[in-house]
């Protein structure tokens, strides 16, 4: 069966029912919620494998740049070697991933368009503080008992956006061109205008201008195997982040202007993909 | 002949049906549970507003005899209100869940009616006499002057208009951390179970101020939960014995003599996964959302999103029977999940002789299977077959290509009109089956 959403649209769309189900009648419902995030952690991992092959793919062509670089500098003879490494097609490795349709493709636009892009679509660096570690508390309601949960964040999550100030690494220059170009590949959305009508979700447009890129075969959401999922055992409690989270995720905009910006769940689905190391199935809310 | 045949023999007609007509439906009106009591006399509704009416089936005119008698209207009263748990700061739904008969003992019958977190035993019993005549009260119950009294006489009983009223006998509270989905009552008729997403107590009739633990699948960190329980039901014969199935689509068997907590399961009924129908809502879809115990007690039928699964509990590897109710959904789980249809727990049930198993589905269909011929049946539950032993036309959805001509595309179904909660007489070939607000009841053609 082919879903008609992509990981990050059901990712907002579940986002939206586990907050919506906080002020329901009744109180919050257990067993919906347990399935809701059951399709969180399936999306989750199709987005996440979608974006390890992609980076692995950014590698693979920085690579392949370089080297035609150095083979400028070299007899020509060379070139039909790299007109093979440049085609389009999955590498060994992201097959483990599955069969993948992988967003955006094509040259990294000019890394100067990124960082006001950047800035605009994740918080302010102060916030990324506030992102790697975070503290919720959370009530059983059957023993009454407050315990405090540290929220840990995929570190390469916040590393790759180099604004990071746990990671202790700048990486301005090539590497921010790199993550920031990483990030556009992501959100192929956001190339045009952050137009939210298209919910970064379509991550088979290609960039424009950029070079065309062969999609890959699509995603079959068959292929997982959420059982193999290696962090499944460490991800905290998802209604605790978003219990806070999402009035958390709201205010948490650098420079907030006159207005609040929209809850919309594209954003609301970014920067919880930001977190994405952090996520759990139960509700710890009960 | 009660079952005789299946669900293409028998011709089903139109009965009656209850309910508002207007297509305004006030959430309070919403049907929530239907149950017909052990002889098939009275049918109770429960819904939305913690309502229960109670219907009671005309005694058949020996004359007349072209068709059973319609239930009526017997009872009517508000068994749950609205509460709110201040320590939680929680609304508690004054939704009916689930409603059981108790076997009649005496002239009054007796039944188990719950919300989400309080289970009550109410009486409902007739009366239609009064006593008349008292020596110190008027007939209005002011007292006389005992002054003014000069004569004795002996109150009698005299006949009234039939009033039949219900009590609340018990209230069981205060036992469940989480949401009730189900009661069930023990051949013993002494004890029942009552079963939320992750504890099932074991309650005495008697006794409201105490129950026993007998399954809890709470994990000691919640962040490790992988499954609820989403329903329970005891045997129909054996008083030791119970079932409850999970949202990951298994059912486990316990045997209460195995030890005072049953968290290890005497059988574990699960079918492995079908690996080409993996999708993002697979959890969703295999979560059972009803089990339902054969009347013979050899049997029990489960149903998930899509299909209804009969398992002989001798067999614990795969279902014996598995009945598709709406594969034509398969393609639409996505939108189904957009609009939350996909968490729409449909129930199911059994006829008298376990020979047909009914359930519903959307746009007010529903679905019999027989277990004989292996032939099913799709019925409409709709005002516009509302003349009385209007034989019911069979319905044919149509999945994909061409649609022939009284077929119905999947994209028309109205997934607003669906049919969750049917129930069928213990004994006759009589069903009701519960629309968002209106009882319909439909019987087999008697000639």
């Amino acid at each position: 069966m082919e879903c008609a959403l992509d990981a990050q649209s059901l990712i907002s769309i579940s986002l939206r029912k586990i907050h919506s189900s906080r002020t329901q009648r009744g109180g919050i419902k257990l067993h919906k919620n347990l399935l809701v995030s059951y399709v969180l952690r399936n999306a989750r991992q199709l987005y996440l494998s979608e974006r390890y092959a992609e980076l692995y793919r950014r590698q693979q062509q920085q690579q392949q740049q370089q080297q035609q670089q150095q083979q400028q500098q070299q007899p020509p003879h060379h070139q039909h070697q790299h007109l093979a490494y440049a085609a389009p097609g999955m590498p060994a490795s992201a097959a483990d991933f599955g069969p993948l349709q992988l967003g955006g493709g094509g040259d990294s636009p000019a890394p100067a368009s990124s960082p006001g892009f950047y800035r605009g679509a994740y918080p302010a660096p102060s916030d990324f503080g506030v992102h790697c570690s975070s503290q919720t508390t959370v009530l059983d309601l059957d023993t009454h008992v407050v315990t405090t949960v540290e929220n840990g964040y995929l570190h390469q999550d916040c590393c790759a956006s180099a604004h990071c100030p746990c990671c202790g690494q700048g990486a301005p220059g090539p590497g921010l061109a790199s993550a920031a170009g990483c990030k556009r590949k992501y959100y192929p959305g956001q190339e045009e205008d952050e137009d939210d009508e298209e919910d970064a979700g379509d991550l088979g447009a290609e960039p424009p201008g950029g070079v065309p890129f062969a999609p890959c075969k699509r995603a079959r959401f068959e292929d997982f195997c959420p059982d193999s999922s290696p962090d499944a055992s460490n991800i905290s409690n998802l209604i605790s982040i978003f219990g806070s989270g999402f009035s958390g995720l709201v205010s948490r905009q650098p420079d907030s202007s006159e207005q609040p910006p929209p809850l919309n769940g594209q954003l609301c689905a970014k920067q919880a993909l930001a977190s994405l190391g952090a996520w759990t199935r139960a509700i710890v809310a009960f | 002949m009660a079952g005789a045949g299946g669900g293409n023999d028998i011709q089903w007609c139109f009965s009656q049906v209850k309910g508002a007509i207007d297509d305004d439906v006030a959430e309070a009106d919403i049907i929530s549970t239907v149950e017909f009591n052990h002889s098939g006399e009275l049918l109770a509704t429960g819904d939305k507003g913690g309502r229960v009416v109670i219907f009671q089936q005309e005694q058949e005119n020996k004359i007349q005899s072209h068709s059973r008698g319609e239930y009526n209207v017997y009872s009517t009263f508000q068994s749950h209100e609205p509460e709110f748990d201040y320590l939680k700061s929680l609304e508690i739904e004054e939704k009916i869940n689930k409603i059981r008969w108790l076997p009649q003992k005496n002239a009054a019958q007796f039944l188990l009616s719950t919300n989400d977190k309080t289970i009550k035993l109410w009486k409902i019993s007739e009366r239609d006499k009064r006593p008349e005549g008292y020596n110190l009260k008027e007939e209005d119950g002011r007292y006389r002057d005992p002054t003014t009294v000069t004569t004795l006489r002996v109150p009698v009983f005299r006949p009234m208009d039939l009033m039949v009223e219900a009590s609340p006998r018990r209230i069981f509270a205060n036992a469940h951390t989480y949401h009730i989905n189900s009661i069930s009552i023990n051949s013993d008729y002494e004890t029942y179970l009552s079963a939320d997403d992750l504890r099932i107590n074991l309650w005495h009739l008697e006794i409201t101020d105490r129950s026993f633990n007998i399954v809890d699948i709470k994990p000691a960190n919640m962040e490790e939960l992988t499954e609820v329980i989403t329903a329970a039901e005891f045997h129909p014969n054996s008083c030791n014995t119970f079932v409850y199935s999970s949202s990951k689509g298994t059912i486990r068997l316990c045997d209460m003599r195995a030890s005072a907590l049953c968290d290890r399961h005497s059988k574990l009924f699960e079918e492995p996964e079908d690996p080409s129908n993996r999708s993002f809502f697979s959890e969703i879809i295999s979560s059972i959302s009803d089990v339902k115990f054969s009347h013979s007690g050899r049997y029990m039928m489960t149903r998930d999103y899509l299909s209804v699964k009969i398992w002989d509990l001798n067999m614990e590897n795969r279902p014996v029977e598995t009945y598709q109710v709406h594969e034509y959904l398969r393609s639409k789980l996505c939108s189904l999940y957009e609009n939350d249809c996909i968490f729409d727990k449909f129930e199911c049930c059994w006829n008298g002789s376990d020979s047909v198993v009914m359930t519903g589905s959307y746009n007010n269909f529903f679905r019999m299977f027989d277990r004989n011929t292996k032939r099913d049946i799709t019925l409409e539950a709709s005002r516009e077959n509302n003349k009385p032993r209007t034989v019911l036309k069979p319905r044919k959805v149509c999945a994909s290509g061409k649609r022939k001509k009284d077929e119905i595309s999947v994209d028309s179904l109205d997934f607003n009109k669906k049919i969750l909660h049917t129930a069928w007489h213990p004994k006759e070939n009589i069903i009701a089956v519960a629309t968002t607000n209106n009882l319909y009841i439909f019987q087999d053609k008697v000639n």
